[in-house]
């Protein structure tokens, strides 16, 4: 009844061509966006922001790195760990080393930087593809872990081999406790996922999907392989990147290369995957799960083991969270191989047709 | 010259424990399509439940210190692979048929968290020991010919042997019984396999079972040699390199390259790894395996049929 598009007349290109054309999806996410904004810092306390918000903020900016280049391109990666740390780390380098370089340049620059070292990684893509090339990034991910361990260069010779950021602010403002950090990358993801959605409709997008639902034909019709893959490299390095910085600056503020290790990949290529690949709101979904998840499990756990009188040692719990997880995931895959954003989609296909079944 | 061919050696006996992980690999995505993230927690939990079943079995029948208690503590945790087995297919694979490569991959890896977490709770999660009576005194061999000798350990050598009768069998169970040539004839084409009547679920079955059965074989061997400990899962990540090397599809293919990575890894830790500053091992075989990947995208003895760009 309320959500849909009857009587939404569009009387100009612009009007025909907006992000969303639905009045009723506009409203939802400006209501989503001033809640973010404005409502969660007055509600939420800081432990929810230290240990849920803040990672939930940052890898979703990841996740929509990765499944620009997974989901978009359809090119399998299992170096996004990798690509964090390039950012974390070139961000670090470029800020301690450069006298006065603004906070937000430095991020930027750490994005970029990961954006080159992606496409240089994403050259086997042009030879192989699928689990050939899931197995060549994973030599990025490798080497990379190498790097930041061995060579004192990249960690400013530090003699614990961990790096270390104080004292962030933008133009003045502090970014020093758990709210204002909540903002920065809330205002970081804002912008990037609006980036990512306007990218995937726009000609390079269509250029990605194209390659991905079958290359040759694409190269046929006049899209040319080595630009649109090379560009998903570089676009999702990009993003990947700068959430890496974000990573290492805002959420860690003191870091080493075992934060960015090949778990990390696996997580978030778990995350599209049970997100919804090529969905940029699937991206949200998936970050959510696999962050809340094993917090959740956490807690739930030795209540339910009071509850049944079997006393779980701190052990158990998380031998039992790794079966669970695993298990969900499997269960997940099965029960909807497309994510959880394709759940979402058919509810809202529902709700359009609500009350009558056809 | 003696020291080269020690490393030399080492890597060898390094590279067949990679051999026997990615042999795994390759049987499984032969007759499945499926790129087995899980074969590493496989490893780890046969090299588990025999550890376990050796330290149980004799204190249960009081069998101290015979090869019985051993030899049933092997069965025993060759069952418990079969049943794993029997399980992935009935709860997993049964119902990812047709999905994508990243689809099913993933849906090992969730296997994987799940193997290593049942295989913690339900065998514990310290560090054991595998013994299963192999020598492990060194042996110096061609001492007339090189000044010092060459220093070997038995050990290694018996593993060496096991590993290359292991093959030998599997060669032959592929090339001369009906069940290897079903398993062959899925490997090629499931449509086709299927339309001669040949039961898909069971090969798939058939096929882990036989994986997991590598895996155990492994798992005793790392596990005599290094302890069994949670580390052993990351093995698969070791033997990725090796399959990309050797081809996805190659049973040859995954010995040799097990080889070549086993002797490349050894060689350029000792003589490249000091002007680069060590621990390089990790990372230069999936350097090689990439540079190879770049010439040769099928490996070296994979099936020319791959998605060329």
């Amino acid at each position: 009844m309320l959500y849909r598009e009857n009587g939404q007349f569009k009387t100009s290109y612009a009007a025909d061509q907006q992000i969303f054309p639905i009045a009723q999806d506009r409203w939802a996410i400006i209501g989503i966006l001033v809640f973010a904004f404005v409502a969660v810092p007055l509600l939420v306390d800081e432990y929810l922001f230290r240990a849920i918000l803040i990672p939930f903020l940052i890898l979703s900016l990841a996740a929509l790195g990765v499944n620009i280049l997974v989901g978009y391109c359809g090119q399998i990666t299992l170096g996004a760990g990798a690509f964090m740390a390039i950012g974390a780390y070139a961000a670090y380098n470029f800020h301690i080393r450069i006298e006065g370089m603004p906070l937000l340049v430095s991020l930027l620059l750490g994005g970029f930087t990961t954006a080159v070292v992606g496409i240089f990684f994403g050259i086997p893509s042009l030879r192989v593809r699928g689990l050939y090339l899931a197995v060549a990034t994973l030599a990025a991910q490798f080497f990379t872990d190498w790097v930041f361990l061995r060579i004192p260069w990249f960690t400013d010779n530090s003699s614990s081999g961990s790096v270390s950021v104080s004292n962030l602010h933008v133009m003045g403002w502090q970014i020093n406790n758990p709210v204002s950090k909540y903002l920065f990358c809330l205002g970081f993801l804002t912008i990037f996922a609006l980036l990512a959605k306007n990218m995937t409709r726009s000609a390079i997008g269509r250029q990605w999907m194209a390659i991905r639902d079958m290359d040759v034909a694409a190269e046929v019709i006049g899209i040319r392989p080595l630009f649109a893959k090379l560009s998903a490299f570089a676009v999702s390095s990009f993003f990947i990147g700068t959430a890496g910085a974000l990573w290492g600056f805002v959420h860690l503020a003191s870091w080493e290369p075992a934060a960015f290790s090949v778990d990390r990949s696996f997580q978030l290529l778990f995350m599209v995957i049970i997100g919804g690949l090529g969905s940029i709101m699937g991206s949200f979904f998936g970050a959510a799960f696999i962050v809340i998840l094993p917090i959740a499990l956490n807690q739930i756990l030795p209540v339910v083991g009071d509850l049944t009188g079997i006393e779980i040692s701190t052990a158990g719990i998380s031998h039992a969270e790794l079966i669970i997880f695993g298990g969900l995931i499997v269960f997940f895959l099965i029960k909807e191989p497309h994510g959880i954003a394709r759940l979402w989609s058919t509810g809202k296909e529902k709700l359009r047709l609500w009350p009558f079944p056809h | 010259m003696g020291f080269f061919l020690e490393t030399l050696i080492g890597g060898l006996m390094a590279g067949m424990l990679y051999s026997l992980v990615a042999l795994g690999f390759v049987l499984i995505f032969k007759a499945s399509g499926v790129f087995n993230f899980a074969q590493g927690a496989m490893v780890l939990f046969a090299a588990l439940a025999m550890a376990r079943f050796a330290e149980w079995i004799p204190a249960w029948l009081g069998l101290q210190g015979s090869y019985l208690g051993t030899a049933a503590a092997f069965v025993i945790a060759g069952a418990v692979m079969f049943v794993v087995a029997w399980l992935v297919e009935r709860l997993v694979l049964r119902h990812l048929v047709n999905q994508e490569g990243a689809t099913l991959l993933m849906a090992t890896l969730g296997i994987a968290y799940v193997l290593e977490g049942v295989g913690a709770s339900v065998f514990g999660d310290d560090i054991y020991r595998i013994n299963v009576g192999m020598p492990k005194e060194p042996v110096f061999l061609f001492e007339g010919i090189f000044p010092g000798g060459l220093l070997i350990n038995k050990e290694d050598f018996i593993a060496a042997l096991i590993a290359a009768v292991l093959v030998g069998l599997l060669t032959l169970f592929f090339q001369k019984t009906t069940t290897g040539r079903a398993l062959r004839a899925v490997a090629d084409d499931h449509q086709a396999a299927q339309s001669i009547g040949i039961p898909l679920n069971r090969i798939w079955v058939i096929v882990w079972c036989v994986a997991g059965l590598v895996a155990l074989v492994a798992g005793v061997i790392w596990g005599s040699k290094l302890g069994v400990q949670f580390s052993l899962s990351t093995v698969a990540l070791r033997a990725l390199p090796v399959v990309i090397l050797g081809g996805l599809t190659s049973i040859p293919g995954a010995i040799i390259g097990g080889l070549i990575i086993g002797v490349g890894e050894k060689l350029s830790e000792v003589y490249l790894g000091p002007m680069i500053g060590g621990g390089i091992e990790i990372w230069f075989a999936y350097q090689l395996a990439l540079v190879f990947l770049l010439f040769r995208p099928q490996g070296l003895f994979g099936e020319k049929i791959i998605d060329r760009v």
